[in-house]
């Protein structure tokens, strides 16, 4: 339906409207997990693994309910894959690397709540994104997702050696940092058009 | 999770999963079916209604309007049910054709961006435009819905089509604010940049498309006797 | 749990300040920073909610006994989806504009960790009426916690306040707070009210406490 190239789907899913900094989608593991590097990359990984399956099978939900005519079922629907998919991939990681799956510990159930991947499969229906526009959306998201995480962690791990004020420790001033670093996202707007 | 723990209740047989699960699953599917039905005429009646004002004040010489398809070999002809992107002839009061009104979408800054259009045959020109749906930033980005310079832009849209060809004549292009020489040009909202040229996109992509097959075809429907209903 | 009896007002006034969901447990903040931009949009969003939480949290109730655990957050999920989707055609039918400005975030209400965790952490094991008492806490303690932020970043971004014009044409408007950032500013600048209060709280039991004893 969008004439809009792959490319251009790309680069606004990963910068110009970045999940967490523009839509505020995958808030929750952006906090809790962001304040180490290397969990946050693992995360990072992990969503985007999610996202990426999560998108062929909306993708594919939708042509079936449109078959029979059930817009209603969207909704649960898409979450039940969505948990099936998080298990799948917990069962996966126990198996292939146990040490990443002892790290990641009760977050990676966690992405299952994770606002962006049920986002991302609402947004691409909405737009109504062939199957190509969507697997470019869902690596853009994917990525976008990934280095909002490493960015904000990176930031946090230097934050934690400086002097701060009690009050402002922990949640608030990653709130700080998170609204700085919308705004300089804000930056990449005509990027691509 | 694998230490060796005292028993404290049954494993659960897998009858009651099986059980719990399936009738979960029935309970949710009835109150979704429901609501579903006990909603859906409430809400086709606020679509109507909401689709029927943005009509009358896109093109307000229409007293009744026809829902028209385009069908594979180029043909216009009457629609049958709701296509995503309506399209719409309008009649004035002696069953004469005054013009069409078409929706269109494409993506804004950001989100779809959907807008409805009026084009004047004797005008052969845009001549009425309304945001139907925009996620665009307030303050920024909706200003191309209430800033009159903007609005003013689709008084008269030229898009006169192209003797001959399936095209337009001129294509519809978003410039900078105040730089405006053309009539098929639209002066842009500075500050709101992309979300102008997005709205001068979607018009050309669309007008492109629909304004040459409803020339061609429009003396089909001058002449007709076909009442629209509202 | 602890000797003390839990009266049923502490089940209801625990959710709006000492266990308030967005600013003490930091859950449900996708959309209390999404969709606060107006004041209306945060108030029909925090209803939603609330009336998801609600209706939930009695369904999961009044079915805990025939829920095995092996099929807990199965089942919770298929609950919450089945209401939310109730809800997002509820809201269509009242009116297509909110639901437009709304968006998606109607349908994300089902991935907000605060519904599946009071579903998982209380209402599963408690009975009906103090799920009711406790869903409707948590749901109005969102809904004010969220109108706190729609609110403040209204009247600052758009300079209205319920679509109200408050301030003369003059007023330069805060664009920033109706971006995503205004947003993270917005809920940092509470989180901190909060955190203070809380201080000065704490400071004063202690006080209390050691002069007591």
């Amino acid at each position: 339906m969008s004439d809009a190239s792959h490319w251009s789907v790309f680069i606004n899913a990963a910068l110009i409207n970045n999940f967490v900094l523009a839509y505020f989608l995958g808030i929750c593991p952006f906090f809790g997990v962001s304040a180490k590097l290397e969990t946050a990359v693992r995360m990072g990984g992990a969503v985007s693994f999610v996202m990426l399956v999560a998108s062929v099978c909306a993708y594919l939900i939708n042509l079936l309910l449109d078959a029979v005519n059930a817009p209603y079922l969207r909704i649960i629907s898409y979450i039940l894959v969505i948990a099936s998919t998080v298990q799948l991939v917990e069962m996966l990681m126990r198996k292939l690397s146990p040490t990443t799956f002892r790290a990641m510990g009760i977050y990676l159930p966690l992405i299952t709540t994770n606002c962006a991947i049920l986002g991302l499969a609402l947004f691409q229906t909405n737009r109504g994104y062939g199957f190509t526009s969507a697997i470019a959306y869902a690596l853009g998201a994917g990525a976008g997702f990934a280095l909002a995480l490493v960015l904000m962690a990176g930031v946090r791990e230097k934050l934690d050696l400086a002097n701060v004020p009690n009050l402002v420790k922990g949640t608030a001033a990653a709130l700080i940092v998170a609204g700085i670093l919308s705004m300089s996202f804000m930056g990449f707007a005509g990027l691509g058009r | 999770m694998n230490t060796v723990s005292p028993v404290q209740q049954p494993p659960t047989s897998a009858w009651s999963i099986y059980r719990a699960i399936v009738g979960i699953g029935a309970l949710c599917a009835l109150l979704i079916v429901t609501v579903y039905q006990a909603t859906a005429s409430r809400i086709s009646e606020n679509q109507e209604r909401f689709l029927a004002l943005a009509i009358a004040e896109v093109l307000p010489a229409a007293q009744s309007t026809v829902a028209i398809v385009l069908t594979e070999d180029g043909r216009l002809v009457e629609a049958t049910d709701a296509p995503a992107l309506p399209v719409f002839l309008g009649f004035d009061a002696n069953v004469e054709l005054v013009g069409a009104v078409v929706t269109a979408e494409g993506m804004g800054y950001q989100d779809n961006i959907r807008v409805l259009y009026a084009y004047s045959f004797d005008e052969d020109a845009i001549v009425g435009f309304k945001v139907l749906d925009s996620k665009e930033t307030p303050g920024l980005g909706d200003r191309v819905e209430t800033e009159t310079h903007f609005i003013a832009n689709f008084e008269k849209l030229d898009a006169t089509v192209m003797p001959g060809a399936g095209t337009l004549l001129n294509s519809i292009v978003t410039v900078k604010q105040g730089e405006k020489t053309e009539a098929w040009q639209i002066d842009g909202i500075t500050g709101a940049t992309i979300t102008s040229e997005a709205i001068g996109n979607i018009l050309n992509e669309s007008a492109n498309t629909w304004v040459p097959v409803l020339e061609r075809n429009s003396t089909a429907f001058r002449k007709s006797d076909m009442t629209g209903e509202r | 749990m602890l000797g003390k009896e839990v009266s049923s007002t502490d089940e209801f006034v625990k959710g709006l300040w000492r266990e308030n969901p967005v600013f003490v447990q930091v859950l449900g903040m996708c959309p209390a920073l999404a969709v606060s931009n107006t004041a209306i949009n945060a108030l029909t969003m925090g209803l939603a909610t609330t009336f998801v939480l609600l209706m939930s949290g009695m369904s999961v109730s009044a079915l805990r006994n025939f829920i095995p655990r092996e099929a807990r957050i199965v089942s919770f999920i298929c609950i919450i989806a089945s209401f939310v989707t109730a809800v997002d055609y509820i809201i269509q039918a009242i009116s297509l504009e909110l639901h437009r400005s709304l968006g998606a975030f109607i349908a994300l209400i089902v991935v907000n960790c605060l519904i599946l965790g009071r579903a998982e952490a209380f209402a599963s094991k408690n009975s009906l009426g103090r799920s009711v008492l406790d869903g409707l806490g948590m749901g109005v303690g969102f809904t004010v916690a969220l109108l706190w932020i729609g609110v403040v970043r209204e009247i600052l971004g758009s300079g209205t306040l319920f679509g109200v014009v408050l301030f003369p044409d003059t007023f330069q408007t805060w664009t920033v707070m109706v971006l995503p950032s205004g947003g993270f500013f917005a809920m940092a600048m509470w989180l901190l009210l909060v955190n203070w209060l809380k201080e000065r709280e704490a400071a004063a039991e202690k006080r209390t406490q050691e002069a007591t004893s």
